[in-house]
Order: structure tokens, then C-alpha cells, then sequence
């Protein structure tokens, strides 16, 4: 149950095989939703579950769907979790679920879970796919809140901030402001998530010989 | 022509543009943006299936999954995921069919890309903001009232994906013959030039129409 491949199939995609960073799937989504860190945090836990369910599902269903169809049914299957997970954030967390707007619904054409479905769900049995599900929804979340921790932390000065609660205060201090630092307001706009995802695909390429291009 | 489509027109591709206010479509954006040639076929793509499958989905929530719709005091709207990405998936494959019938050369320039247009964010995230503007109320400039707004959103979007993608694909060309550090070199440039690109897409946010 935990050989060594089960272990590589939920470990390689936080460091050496990111979703974001190195496959480049499911960047719309983790540029978007990542303005405030609480968004970032839910909407990195409701992929992780549904690229799990997903990829067990696919890989229960893996020996009788037809080839050809295989997309409309991969598809389907996704829009049902995600239904599902949209249809709990709406009852459980309603002010993120209007936050995160229609990316929610956008999780379905998410890349990770089409790209994981169709390299690793459609080989494997179910429990390593599980493992791979959730090893990837995490690689995916660990971005999300990297970007998200610096983008509130430099935009707007707080952490964990949401609508109704004010969050921890970081930078809003009098001390702060008399020493001449005001917040980055171009923090919160969409340019700088872009800038950010380089940063980090930068400093990884600098540390692993490996993944830089010839 | 009615001027608020005109408004509507414009703000689709240049204020609520697909890549750079929404990073609507960005998987695609990036893999396919290293030739101008091959970026302008799918920008075309991407267009011509927004135009087509936006009315549907129109249609199908103005009709059939709002509240009152079917049956009284019955909202559907809770199926919309799965009808709106149906409709893409069928109406992406059916694209391909009649391609493939009537345009053999087009369809082997665009082949790869047609059936991954199914699950290309940007056509899904227009179905899905078309679904909360109809929502808005009718003076609003967003708002998205009739099967000719979802045409011209629809247009609008698409054209705006394809001036992105296009511009993105030239500047890529340009960037092969100039010296990158090592590991920004491929996917981190790419994402610095397309953050710059947004930037001064940001200009255009003040636009009012």
C-alpha cells in the first residue's frame, strides 16, 4: 500500500513535479483566486478533493469507457464533484463561494484534472491514483498560497483577511507608515500574480539544474 | 446598430479581456503561443466555437434552468456545470465533424487544437459569466439580455483571446534570438512578458462607454 511508487505519486508533484510550476496546468485558477489568502486556501482544498475523487472514479471506470468518449465522460464525471463541491461552499462558506465566483465552476476545466485523469487515472488502479489525486491538488494549493500569502501580505497588509473579518493586521501599523511604506496597491491587480508564478518558477529552475531549458 | 452592444462590444475585448483581466484560456495561451501562424489558428478556433456555443447556453438558461422555467417554482440552475460543459464537449466535436467535411485544409492546420478547445477554460468561463450577467440588472453595461448580447459578448471575448494570443506569439518569436538567464529561459519569461502585457492591458479598465 505504500511502495515506493505510491509514494512518488504523492510526493514528486509538491517539489520536482508541480502542476503549476513545471506541468503548467491549471494556471487560470491559481492566478485568479489569489488576491486574499483565504479564497486561495479553500479553493486549494476543494481541487485537491475533487482531482482525488476524480482520479478514483475515472480509474474504478478506467477498463469500460470507450475510447472515443472518453472526455465527455471525463467530463461529466468532474461537473458532478464539482456541482457537489459547489453546492457545500455555498451552504458552509457563502462569502468566499461569492468571492471565488464563477471560478468554482471553472474547476472543471481545470487543467490538472484533465492532465491527471488522462496521464495517470487511465493506467493505474485506484489507490495510487487517489495518492496521485491528492499529491497534486496539494502541489496546486502550495502555489496558490505561496502567491496569495505575499499578493495580501504586500497589497493590502493583513493576512487572512475576508470581508467580514478585518485578519491578522501585518503591515497597517502607524510605525509602519511613518517610516515612509505604503501598501502596493498593483499587488492586488492581475499583473502581479503573473509576476509572482515567475518568481517562484525562477528560484526553482535556479536550485534544480534539471527542469531549465536548453 | 444598438449602442450599447457597441459598448458591450468593446469592453468584451478590451476592458474584461479573456487573458489579461480573467487568465481565462491560459493553459492553451501558453503552450500554443511559440509561432504566430499556429496562435492565430487557434485564436480563430476559440472564437468561432464561443460564437457558437454562447447562444445555446443562452438559450438553455434563459429557457430551460432558470427559476420558473420548466416547471414552476422549480430552479434548475444547480445542473449548469454539467449542461453548459455537454453542450461545449458536443458542439466542439460536431466543429470538428464539419471541418474536417468541408475545409480538409483548415482542419489539418487546426486539428490538435479543435479538440482542445472542449476544455479550454476561456469557453466555459464565458458561459459561466454570461450565466451571472443575465443576472444583472438591464442598465448595467455588463448586462447580457438577449441572444444577440450573447453574440456580440461572445465575439467580443473571442477576438480579444486572439489579439492576446497573437500578440503574445509575436513578441515569443522576437524573444528566441535574445539572451535569457538559464532558468527564467521558456516558461518564467514567458509569464514576466505576459504580467507586462496585463499591465498595460490595465489601461484600458478606466475605459468608459
Amino acid at each position: 500500500m505504500s511502495s515506493k511508487k505510491n509514494k512518488e505519486a504523492l510526493l514528486t508533484p509538491l517539489g520536482l513535479n508541480n502542476p503549476v510550476t513545471v506541468q503548467v496546468l491549471g494556471i487560470c485558477s491559481a492566478l485568479a483566486v489569489t488576491a486574499k489568502l483565504v479564497p486561495a486556501i479553500v479553493m486549494g482544498i476543494s481541487v485537491t478533493i475533487i482531482t482525488a475523487l476524480s482520479n478514483v472514479v475515472i480509474s474504478c471506470l478506467r477498463k469500460t469507457i470507450p475510447l472515443r468518449i472518453r472526455i465527455i465522460v471525463q467530463l461529466v464525471v468532474v461537473a458532478a464533484l464539482v456541482t457537489i463541491v459547489s453546492g457545500v461552499l455555498k451552504a458552509f462558506a457563502y462569502d468566499i463561494s461569492v468571492q471565488l465566483s464563477v471560478y468554482v465552476g471553472l474547476i472543471i476545466t481545470n487543467c490538472i484534472l484533465m492532465g491527471r485523469l488522462e496521464a495517470f487515472a487511465m493506467q493505474n488502479d485506484p489507490w495510487p491514483s487517489f495518492l496521485d489525486g491528492v499529491g497534486n491538488g496539494l502541489g496546486y494549493a502550495k502555489i496558490l498560497i505561496i502567491v496569495a500569502f505575499f499578493r495580501e501580505l504586500f497589497g493590502s497588509g493583513t493576512l487572512f483577511a475576508t470581508d467580514t473579518q478585518p485578519g491578522i493586521n501585518v503591515l497597517n501599523h502607524d510605525f509602519v507608515a511613518n517610516a515612509g511604506y505604503v501598501n502596493n496597491g498593483l499587488m492586488l491587480m492581475p499583473p502581479m500574480a503573473l509576476i509572482i508564478v515567475a518568481c517562484i518558477i525562477w528560484w526553482q529552475r535556479a536550485h534544480n539544474k534539471d527542469l531549465q531549458q536548453k | 446598430m444598438d449602442n450599447s452592444l457597441i459598448s458591450l462590444f468593446v469592453r468584451s475585448i478590451f476592458v474584461d479581456n479573456m487573458i489579461f483581466a480573467f487568465f481565462l484560456g491560459m493553459c492553451s495561451y501558453l503552450a500554443v503561443s511559440k509561432t504566430v501562424k499556429t496562435a492565430l489558428g487557434l485564436g480563430i478556433a476559440v472564437t468561432f466555437v464561443l460564437v457558437v456555443t454562447l447562444p445555446v447556453n443562452y438559450l438553455l438558461q434563459t429557457k430551460v434552468l432558470g427559476p420558473n422555467c420548466l416547471v414552476e417554482g422549480v430552479d434548475l440552475s444547480f445542473l449548469s456545470f454539467i449542461l453548459f460543459i455537454g453542450v461545449i464537449a458536443g458542439i466542439v466535436q460536431l466543429v470538428e465533424m464539419v471541418v474536417e467535411r468541408f475545409s480538409p485544409s483548415l482542419y489539418a492546420s487546426l486539428g490538435i487544437f479543435l479538440p482542445l478547445i472542449a476544455v479550454n477554460c476561456a469557453i466555459m468561463g464565458a458561459s459561466l459569466f454570461m450565466q451571472q450577467r443575465i443576472g444583472l440588472a438591464p442598465s448595467d453595461p455588463k448586462y447580457i439580455g438577449s441572444v444577440g448580447s450573447a453574440v456580440v459578448y461572445a465575439l467580443g471575448s473571442g477576438i480579444g483571446w486572439l489579439l492576446a494570443i497573437v500578440a503574445l506569439a509575436a513578441i515569443r518569436e522576437k524573444m528566441a534570438y535574445s539572451n535569457v538567464p538559464a532558468p527564467l529561459r521558456g516558461l518564467g519569461i514567458t509569464f514576466i512578458t505576459v504580467g507586462l502585457m496585463a499591465m498595460s492591458f490595465m489601461c484600458f479598465s478606466g475605459l468608459k462607454m
